[in-house]
C-alpha cells in the first residue's frame, strides 16, 4: 500500500573509483572492473608505509569543477559537489521545483576534511600565519560537504551531517528518510562524501591493522569473504540520493528508481572499532528496517552487504544477516571492486542496492574465488546474477558500533 | 610602480582567487557589490597583494578599501 509519507528516490549522483558518474560507475561493476591501483603519492614513499595501493576516483574532481570553486572547497566537499548536482538534475529538479523551506540536505563524512587540515598545517609550520587560508576551517570541517550542498540549493528545511565513520553515507539516508516521514521536509538531498586518501589516515588504519597490504596485485587486493582477505582498500568518492515524499514527486511528474521503504540504526555497545562477533547490535538494526518497511524476512531477496575484507568484519555480518534475515538472501560486497569509501560507502552502495532491484541484476563480488567456509550463505562471485527482487537491504557500519540498514523496495 | 601597473597586479591576483575576469577589476568597482567577492576571500586577496607588492595592509586599513581604486591608492602610497 502507497501511502502519502511512503520516501521514493527521483535522483542518483556519484563519482567513485570506478567512474565519474552513477552510469559508468554501474557498468564498471558489472563488469567486474576494479578501481583499486597502485597509490603513487609521494608520502608513500616518504614515510616507506606498509600500504601502497587505494582507490583513488576515476575522475580528478579538479577536472570537473570550475578552478575557483574547486579551490575553494576541500576535495570531500568537492565529491559532494559532483555527486550532488548529478543527483538534483537526474531527478529533474531545479531553482522552483521545491519550496526551499521544504527542501533538506543531509550528507556525512567520516574524516571530513583531514587533506585540508595537514596542508594548511604544513604552511602555518613552514610559512607562518599569512599563510594559512580563510576558508581553512569551512574546509575542514565534517559539515562541510553538506553545508556546500545546501548552500547549492538554497535548502531551508534544515542541512544536517551525520558523523558516523563508515555508517554516515547510510544514516545521512536514514535521517532524509526520518525527516520525510516526520514531515519536516518534502524533498532532501541525502548521501555520503569522503576524500582523505592522505599520509595520516592511511598510517593511522596501517598501525590499526585494518588495511590489505597486497601491494603486489593491487586490483586483487580488496576481496570480500574470500579466504585470502587481508583487511580494506581505502577509497574516495560520493554518492547521493534525492528523496522525496511519494506524493510530491508523483504530483511533479517524476521519475521513480525505488522506495526507502524502512531503516534501521542501532549501537553495538562493544568495542570501539571491532564488531560484536555475535553480529546483535548490526541484526537489531536489519530488524528494525524491516519493521518499519512493513516488510516480513522472507521477503528480502538480496542484501548488499557492508563488508570491508577484514577478516573479522565480513563473518559478523552475515552472523547478523542470518539471525535477522535466514539464509535465503543473495548477497553481495561491492567493495570487491570500490574499495572503502568510509563516510561514502553507505551511499554510494545504497544506490547500488536500488539499481539492482530496478534492473534485476545483483553485481558480482570482486575477488571472491575461495568463499570463507564460515559465511554459509549465497554470495554472487564471477559473474551479475538476474534476481527479480521484492526488496533489498543495504548494510553499513563505522568504527564506535555505529549500524545502519536501509530496506529498498520497486517503483 | 604606476597606478596602472599596480591595478594589473592586483587584477590578476583578484582573476587568481574569486575568479573574476581581469578585465573586470577597473578602478571604479566595489569589491563586495560589484566583484562579488566575500570577507575570506578579501583576507587571500589582502596577503597575495602584500607579497607581490612588497606592503603591509593592516585588518583596520583593509575594511577601508571598498573600490578597486582605494586598494590601489593605498598600495600606491606605501609601496
Amino acid at each position: 500500500m502507497t501511502t502519502n509519507h511512503d520516501v521514493v528516490v527521483t535522483g542518483l549522483g556519484a563519482t567513485t573509483p570506478l567512474g565519474g558518474d552513477v552510469a559508468t560507475t554501474w557498468d564498471a561493476l558489472l563488469a567486474g572492473r576494479s578501481g583499486v591501483s597502485t597509490n603513487n603519492m609521494d608520502w608513500v614513499e616518504r614515510f616507506d608505509l606498509p600500504v601502497r595501493i587505494a582507490a583513488q576516483l576515476a575522475v580528478d574532481p579538479t577536472e570537473v569543477l570550475p578552478r575557483v570553486e574547486a579551490r575553494r572547497l576541500d576535495r570531500s566537499e568537492q565529491v559532494a559537489m559532483i555527486a550532488a548536482r548529478e543527483a538534483w538534475k537526474d531527478a529533474g529538479h531545479s531553482d522552483d521545483t521545491v519550496d526551499k523551506d521544504r527542501l533538506a540536505v543531509i550528507v556525512g563524512t567520516g574524516i571530513g576534511g583531514a587533506m585540508t587540515l595537514l596542508n594548511q598545517d604544513d604552511l602555518l609550520e613552514e610559512h607562518g600565519l599569512r599563510k594559512v587560508s580563510p576558508l581553512t576551517v569551512p574546509m575542514l570541517m565534517p559539515n562541510g560537504p553538506a553545508a556546500h550542498v545546501g548552500l547549492e540549493f538554497k535548502a531551508r528545511a534544515g542541512v544536517h551531517a551525520p558523523v558516523s565513520a563508515c555508517a554516515s553515507g547510510a544514516e545521512a539516508l536514514a535521517w532524509a528518510w526520518r525527516m520525510i516521514r516526520t514531515g519536516e521536509a518534502d524533498v532532501v538531498v541525502a548521501g555520503g562524501a569522503e576524500a582523505c586518501i592522505c599520509a595520516i589516515p592511511v598510517a593511522g588504519f596501517s598501525q590499526a591493522r585494518t588495511m590489505s597490504t597486497r601491494n603486489d596485485e593491487p586490483e586483487k587486493a580488496s576481496r570480500p569473504f574470500d579466504t585470502g582477505r587481508d583487511g580494506f582498500v581505502l577509497g574516495e568518492g560520493a554518492g547521493i540520493m534525492v528523496l522525496e515524499r511519494a506524493d510530491f514527486a508523483a504530483a511533479r511528474g517524476a521519475k521513480v528508481y525505488g522506495r526507502l521503504a524502512g531503516i534501521g540504526t542501532s549501537s553495538d555497545g562493544y568495542h570501539i572499532t571491532a564488531p560484536d562477533p555475535e553480529g546483535t547490535g548490526q541484526a537489531r538494526a536489519i530488524s528494525a528496517a524491516l519493521r518499519t518497511a512493513g516488510l516480513d524476512p522472507s521477503d528480502v531477496g538480496h542484501v548488499n552487504c557492508h563488508a570491508t575484507s577484514t577478516p573479522v568484519g565480513d563473518v559478523a555480518e552475515t552472523v547478523a544477516i542470518r539471525k535477522a534475515i535466514g539464509d535465503h538472501p543473495v548477497l553481495n560486497a561491492p567493495k570487491g571492486a570500490l574499495g572503502h569509501l568510509l563516510g561514502a560507502a553507505g551511499a554510494v552502495e545504497g544506490i547500488v542496492t536500488l539499481l539492482s532491484i530496478r534492473d534485476g541484476v545483483i553485481p558480482q563480488t570482486l575477488n571472491l574465488d575461495n568463499l570463507d567456509p564460515a559465511v554459509e550463505l549465497d554470495v554472487v562471485a564471477g559473474e551479475p546474477r538476474k534476481v527479480k527482487l521484492e526488496a533489498a537491504v543495504n548494510d553499513a557500519f563505522g568504527f564506535g558500533g555505529h549500524n545502519v540498514a536501509l530496506a529498498f523496495t520497486p517503483a | 610602480m604606476s597606478n596602472e601597473d599596480i591595478q594589473k597586479g592586483l587584477a590578476e591576483i583578484v582573476e587568481e582567487v574569486a575568479g573574476v575576469a581581469a578585465d573586470d577589476v577597473t578602478v571604479e568597482k566595489s569589491f563586495v557589490d560589484d566583484l562579488d567577492i566575500d570577507s575570506l576571500s578579501m583576507v587571500e586577496i589582502a596577503v597575495q597583494a602584500e607579497d607581490k607588492f612588497g606592503v603591509k595592509i593592516p585588518d583596520d586599513e583593509l575594511a577601508n578599501l571598498k573600490t578597486v581604486g582605494d586598494a590601489v591608492t593605498y598600495i600606491a602610497s606605501k609601496a
